[in-house]
């Protein structure tokens, strides 16, 4: 009997593909905007995964992200390496300049210090050049992000930036996720960071930590605290953090929760429309099933697997399409490194999962409605 | 027929049955009390709305009655669970609808399997079998065609077909010619003569259609719920 449920199902390809369409997309808006949300929550805590090095962050009181530090006195340092369980601590500074390049155009950038001995604070990988090249006059090496906006069909390397009126010259391309807001990161050493950023006294805005191996992260976090009054964090929590500030201080949340929520709507007023009117127009013959004896448990079963079918090519196809985008888009730096988490297909399968139990159990109310009797009326 | 080949389908006893419309309680059978035999082609027939549609509805077990009882072939059908009561349709009832409520989406021979699919056989075998019957009913040759491929009497066919393919013992047909010419109309009562009626088995034909009425064994007449006439032929004065 399944078989000749499937086969009603796929015969009325009209209402089949309508039904198809109604999951598929309503997957796609839901898997979607859900991995495209967590990607940019992730951004958040970019700052912090680019520096895989640092198992504690220290930084002053009332610094909040990687982004939202407020600086401290140079001492910070040597209070930290003071503590102990720290087995080196580098100073790190983060500001932002307004670059101009060689057109004449403004690109607001943010400037990183990263250790000028031990260059701690770089990303990981180089997409060109190395580390090293930090090492030569006014060097800064630019992230992949910078490269594709400011540099967008030709090589940066050599390029030489106007850095609030002093000279940079581009001698390397680091391999980095991006900030939330895909702002150009240019990576100098710190002395020559403190050249490029005109401030205050105060211009150290962390104290990047790496731990002895006989003290975790939170004891030292601990430790640091209470000697030098100063905030730590460990990696995982200061990344917690930048992806907090977002959910807290941004509408995004929100926007993309009303859009999962609209797909899930669409999804369930589509299917819920065509999956009704293909039970109502298969009435009859349900009705001359009932006559002939096949029992309400059986048409339950058919109605399911109609539903289930639907359910599953169109999740499938709305999954693939997910993928299809992210990978169409990959790239470009907006959407660079996004991937889609497990959970979020799961996610996407229990509303599809609601969206068919709903529907087809909305419409399995009209088949086993219907009297038997009613074939001869 | 001999009289040793008959033997009881159907017994109807005290059967009515009310409905309600809004407030109002509306008894449209009264007090029936008939027997069905095998063998025989009995019609029931009568206006529309003189409750012969529900009768038979109540006579195949698809509507309960309000009151009396049905037996077929020995079993008090409204004393059956529910499960028992549809395994019992599946089993010992063939259906043929006025309009034929053919499965559109699947061809003429799976059409006429479902009964055997419904029953569990295997659907290659079941098929098998579909054929074979409408073999017997010269349209084997229409098997792979979906039913908006087939004519109408052809589509009447293959309904057929699926009321018999599972060899059930009562065979109930609902206006089968009501859509039909005289001459197609008396080719189709002779068919269900001919594949229908046989001595282990019943055939009940709701109809009002006047042409075919001499075709019967056993007329029985509705009048406004109740049986007004029990015979072989239609009284003088319908």
């Amino acid at each position: 009997m399944i078989w000749i449920a499937i086969r009603m199902l796929t015969g009325d390809r009209q209402k089949f593909y309508g039904l198809l369409f109604g999951i598929a997309f309503s997957t796609l808006l839901i898997t979607q905007q859900l991995t495209i949300f967590v990607n940019l929550l992730e951004r958040g805590a970019s700052g912090v995964y680019n520096v895989s090095s640092a198992d504690v962050w220290v930084m002053d009181p009332v610094s909040r992200t990687t982004d939202v530090a407020y600086a401290m006195p140079s001492t910070a340092l040597d209070k930290v390496r003071g503590v102990s369980g720290v087995e080196w601590a580098v100073p790190h500074i983060r500001a932002t300049a307004a670059v101009r390049t060689k057109d004449g155009d403004l690109e607001g950038v943010a400037i990183i210090g990263v250790d000028d001995a031990t260059l701690i604070g770089l990303p990981k990988r180089m997409i060109e050049g190395s580390p090293d090249v930090l090492s030569q006059p006014d060097s800064v090496i630019i992230d992949d992000v910078g490269m594709t906006r400011m540099f967008p069909d030709q090589s940066p390397i050599g390029e030489r930036l106007e850095l609030n009126d002093q000279r940079a010259v581009i001698r390397g391309i680091a391999d980095a996720i991006p900030s939330f807001t895909s702002t150009v990161v240019l990576y100098t050493k710190y002395s020559q960071a403190l050249n490029y950023v005109p401030g205050t006294r105060n211009r150290l805005s962390f104290v990047l930590v790496g731990k002895a191996d006989d003290v975790s992260a939170q004891q030292l976090v601990d430790r640091i605290e209470a000697q030098t009054g100063l905030r730590a964090r460990t990696r995982e929590q200061f990344a917690g953090d930048g992806v907090d500030f977002i959910i807290e201080n941004t509408g995004i949340p929100l926007n993309f929760g009303i859009t999962v929520l609209l797909g899930f709507i669409v999804g369930v007023a589509i299917v819920g429309l065509t999956f009704s009117l293909f039970i109502r127009d298969n009435i009859k013959q349900f009705g001359a099933l009932k006559a002939i004896g096949v029992s309400n448990g059986r048409i339950a079963r058919m109605v399911a697997a109609q539903a289930g079918m639907v359910g599953m090519v169109g999740y499938g196809l709305g999954v693939l399409g997910t993928v299809g985008f992210i990978h169409a888009f990959s790239g470009d730096p907006t959407f660079k490194g996004f991937y889609i988490p497990w959970q979020i297909p799961l996610i996407s399968l229990v509303a599809i999962v609601l969206i068919i139990a709903l529907t087809g159990w909305l419409s399995l109310r009209t088949v086993l409605k219907t009297e038997p009797a009613a074939v001869f009326r | 027929m001999s009289a040793a080949s008959i033997s009881k389908a159907i017994s109807v006893r005290d059967i009515a049955r009310d409905f309600t419309a809004g407030q109002q309680t509306i008894r449209v059978l009264h007090d029936i009390d008939i027997d069905v035999h095998s063998g025989e082609l009995t019609y029931i027939v009568g206006e529309s709305g003189s409750g012969k549609t529900t009768l038979i509805s109540i006579m195949c077990g698809i509507l309960y009655p309000t009151e009396g009882t049905v037996r077929v072939f020995d079993t008090d059908i409204y004393h059956l669970s529910d499960t028992e009561l549809v395994e019992f349709r599946l089993k010992n009832i063939g259906f043929i609808f006025q309009q034929y409520n053919l499965i559109p989406a699947i061809d003429a021979a799976s059409n006429a399997a479902v009964p055997l699919i419904a029953q569990g056989m295997d659907r290659h075998e079941a098929r098998e079998r579909a054929v074979a019957m409408m073999d017997k009913l010269n349209i084997a040759d229409q098997a792979d065609k979906l039913p908006n491929q087939l004519s109408g009497g052809q589509q009447q066919r293959v309904a057929i077909a699926r009321a018999l393919v599972h060899e059930p013992r009562l065979v109930v047909c609902d206006e089968p010619t009501a859509a039909l010419d005289a001459r197609s109309g008396r080719r189709v009562m002779d068919l269900l003569r001919e594949v229908a009626v046989d001595e282990d088995r019943a055939c009940i034909i709701v109809t009002h259609d006047n042409r075919v009425f001499d075709l019967a064994d056993r007329i029985l007449v509705l009048e406004d719920g109740r049986v007004t006439h029990d015979g072989t032929e239609m009284p003088e004065d319908h």
